[in-house]
C-alpha cells in the first residue's frame, strides 16, 4: 500500500502516523475517545441486546418445546433455517421494514442466536438424570414444578454453554452489521477498508478480539456463579 | 437426638395399606401385570414384596403412590381409596425411596430434604429444625446439609433419601430395592440402621426386593409374587421358611430355609438354665468349651457349635452365663415345623 499517494489517509489520523506502519499507537491514544470507546461501547450493547433477547426467547421456546414435540421441531427448523442466511443479507432484508437502525442489526443478530441457544436449552432440559425425576414424581412434584425447579436448573450449563458461543458468535457478527448500520466496532473496520491507512483496521480488529476474549471469561464467570454444585469438590 | 427438636412435625400414625382385588394390565399384553392381588399391610408393619423380574412387585409398589394407575380393584391407606385424594397431595404424603435414591443435583443436602416441606410453605425455622433433626435420625452429621449430593458416597446418600423421603413425616413409606445399589459391607450397615430407625418412627412400609434374605431381615411379613403379578403367599420369614405354600415359594425362599429359619430367633430365646446348682455361676470368661451371646441368633449358634466341635455352647449375657444350648435343641427349634 505504501507506494499509493498519501492525501487518502483519514483527517483523524494521528500525527505522527505514516500509513507504512501497521499499529500506530499515537492514532490509538489520540482517537480512543472520540471513535474507539464509543464503537466499544455502542459493540457491547448490541451484543448484549441480542444473547439476552435470544436467550430469554430460546428459554421460553425450549420450556414450551419440551413438552410439545411438535413445536421442538417447527422452533428448530425455523432457527437452523435463520442461521443458513448469509449474515450480510439477513440485516439488508430488514432495512425497508426496520430502516438503517439499531433494530435492524438487533433482529439478524437476535435470529443468529437462536438456534445455538434453543438447542442447548432444550438439550439441557431433556438430559436431566432420569432418578431425579422419578424420585420427583414419586415425592410429589407437579410436572411444573420438575421442569421449573429441577429440569431448568439442571439445564443451566448446557444453557451456558450456548451463551458462550452465542456471544463470541455475536462480537464477531455484529462488525458485519456496521455495513447496514454505522453502529459499534464494525464502523471503524468499515471506515478504515476505505482508506489505506492500517492502524485503524488492525487496532479496531484487536480490540473486538480481546472484547469477544473477555466477553468470553465473563460469561464463564456467570455460569460459575450460577452452578455452585459443578464446582463442589468431593 | 439434641436439644433443638422443639418446633418438631407431630408424629402420626401409620396407616394400614390395604390391596384389594388390584388388576393391573397394559395394553397390548395377554396376561396382567397384576393379577387380583389381595393383601393387607397393617399399620406400622414393614411388608416386603419379593419375586422374579417380571413379576410385578415395583408395579405393586407404584400402584399405591399412583406412579402407575391400576385398571380394577382398589388400594386404600388408613381406610381412604388412594382414588378419592388428589395425587399430588398422595404422593406428598408417601415418602418414596429409591435404588437410585434420585438426589437433586444442584441443590445441597439440606435443600434436597426440604423440597417438600418448602412446597407445603413450612417456615424457614421450622425447615432448619426438621432437617437437623433428620440428618441426625439418619446418622449423618449436621455439616452434611450444606453439601452437594456429588460430594456424597452411595451410602451417605442413600441416608439422605432416606431423609428426605422422612421429611413430612409420612405415614407411609414405599421403598423400591433401596439398598441395592450398595456394596454389601455398607448395606448390612444401612439394614441395621433402618431397622433401628424403624423402631423409632413408626411407619407402613413396602419394600422392594429381589433378594429373600433382605426380606427376611427387613420384612415384618413378606409377599411373595410369581409371574403374572400374582400373590404366591403372604405371611411372615417364620411362615414362608416353615410352611412354603407351594414349591414355587420353597424354591423362592432357597433349599436352606432351614438354615434361614436359624437365623431369625435368638440364643436367648431357646436357652435353658441348664441346671447349675444354686448360688453357683458360671462365670463367662471362666467354664470350659465355646460361649455365644445371647442376641446372636441361633445360626450364629450352630456355627460356633460346629467350629468349635463342641456338643454344647454356652450362652452369655455380658458377665452372666444364662445356660446352654445343645445340637438338639437347636435342631428342636426348626425342625417339626420344617420341611
Amino acid at each position: 500500500m505504501s507506494g499509493l499517494p498519501a492525501q487518502v489517509i483519514p483527517v483523524f489520523s494521528g500525527t505522527e502516523c505514516s500509513p507504512d506502519d501497521p499499529l500506530c499507537w499515537s492514532w490509538v491514544t489520540g482517537n480512543w475517545d472520540s471513535v474507539l470507546a464509543p464503537a466499544l461501547v455502542q459493540h457491547v450493547y448490541i451484543t448484549l441486546i441480542a444473547v439476552v433477547v435470544g436467550l430469554v426467547i430460546s428459554l421460553a421456546a425450549a420450556l414450551y418445546a419440551f413438552s410439545r414435540n411438535w413445536f421442538a421441531a417447527g422452533f428448530s427448523g425455523l432457527s437452523t433455517l435463520l442461521y443458513t442466511f448469509p449474515s450480510l443479507a439477513f440485516f439488508i432484508a430488514f432495512v425497508p421494514i426496520t430502516g438503517i437502525s439499531l433494530t435492524t442489526i438487533e433482529i439478524g443478530l437476535t435470529s443468529y442466536t437462536l438456534l445455538l441457544l434453543f438447542r442447548n436449552a432444550l438439550t439441557g432440559l431433556r438430559t436431566v438424570p432420569r432418578s431425579a425425576i422419578e424420585a420427583a414424581e414419586g415425592m410429589g412434584l407437579t410436572p411444573g414444578q420438575i421442569l421449573f425447579r429441577i429440569r431448568f436448573p439442571l439445564a443451566l450449563p448446557s444453557i451456558m454453554a450456548g451463551v458462550r458461543v452465542a456471544t463470541v458468535t455475536v462480537i464477531s457478527l455484529a462488525t458485519v452489521a456496521a455495513a447496514v448500520a454505522p453502529l459499534g466496532l464494525g464502523k471503524p473496520i468499515f471506515d478504515a477498508i476505505h482508506t489505506l491507512f492500517d492502524t485503524e483496521l488492525v487496532a479496531t480488529g484487536v480490540l473486538t478480539i480481546l472484547l469477544a476474549l473477555v466477553a468470553d471469561v465473563v460469561v464463564l464467570g456467570i455460569r460459575w456463579a450460577v452452578t455452585p454444585w459443578l464446582r463442589a469438590a468431593r | 437426638m439434641t436439644a433443638t427438636r422443639e418446633p418438631r412435625t407431630p408424629d402420626r400414625p401409620p396407616a394400614d395399606i390395604v390391596f384389594d382385588h388390584v388388576v393391573k394390565r397394559y395394553p397390548g399384553q395377554e396376561t396382567p401385570a397384576i393379577d387380583d392381588l389381595s393383601f393387607t399391610v397393617r399399620a406400622g408393619e414393614t411388608c416386603c414384596l419379593v419375586g422374579p423380574s417380571g413379576g410385578g412387585k415395583t408395579t405393586a409398589m407404584k400402584l399405591v403412590n399412583r406412579l402407575i394407575d391400576f385398571d380394577s380393584g382398589d388400594i386404600t391407606i388408613g381406610g381412604r381409596s388412594i382414588r378419592s385424594v388428589d395425587v399430588t397431595a398422595l404422593r406428598r404424603d408417601i415418602g418414596y425411596v429409591i435404588q437410585q435414591v434420585g438426589l437433586f443435583p444442584h441443590m445441597t443436602i439440606a435443600a434436597n430434604i426440604a423440597v417438600i416441606p418448602n412446597l407445603l410453605g413450612w417456615s424457614g425455622d421450622r425447615i432448619r429444625a426438621r432437617t437437623d433433626e433428620l440428618l441426625d435420625l439418619v446418622r449423618l452429621d449436621r455439616a452434611f446439609g450444606k453439601r452437594y449430593p456429588a460430594q456424597l458416597s452411595g451410602g451417605q446418600q442413600q441416608r439422605v433419601g432416606l431423609a428426605r423421603a422422612l421429611a413430612v413425616d409420612p405415614p407411609v413409606m414405599l421403598m423400591d430395592e433401596p439398598f441395592g445399589a450398595l456394596d454389601p459391607i455398607t448395606r448390612t450397615e444401612i439394614q441395621d440402621e433402618f431397622l433401628n430407625l424403624e423402631s423409632e418412627i413408626d411407619k407402613t412400609v413396602i419394600f422392594v426386593t429381589h433378594d429373600i434374605d433382605e426380606a427376611i431381615k427387613m420384612g415384618d411379613r413378606i409377599a411373595v409374587l410369581r409371574q403374572g403379578g400374582v400373590l404366591a403367599q403372604y405371611g411372615t420369614a417364620d411362615e414362608l421358611l416353615a410352611h412354603p405354600a407351594d414349591d414355587y415359594v420353597a424354591d423362592f425362599v432357597g433349599a436352606d430355609r432351614g438354615l434361614k429359619r436359624l437365623s431369625l430367633r435368638r440364643m436367648r430365646e431357646i436357652v435353658a438354665p441348664d441346671g447349675l446348682p444354686d448360688g453357683a455361676t458360671e462365670h463367662a470368661d471362666g467354664g470350659v468349651g465355646p460361649s455365644v451371646d445371647a442376641d446372636a441368633s441361633l445360626r450364629i449358634g450352630l456355627s460356633t457349635l460346629f467350629a468349635a466341635g463342641a456338643d454344647s455352647v454356652r450362652v452369655t449375657d455380658g458377665d452372666r452365663v444364662l445356660g446352654r444350648v445343645s445340637l438338639a435343641q437347636l435342631q428342636g427349634a426348626v425342625s417339626g415345623s420344617a420341611v
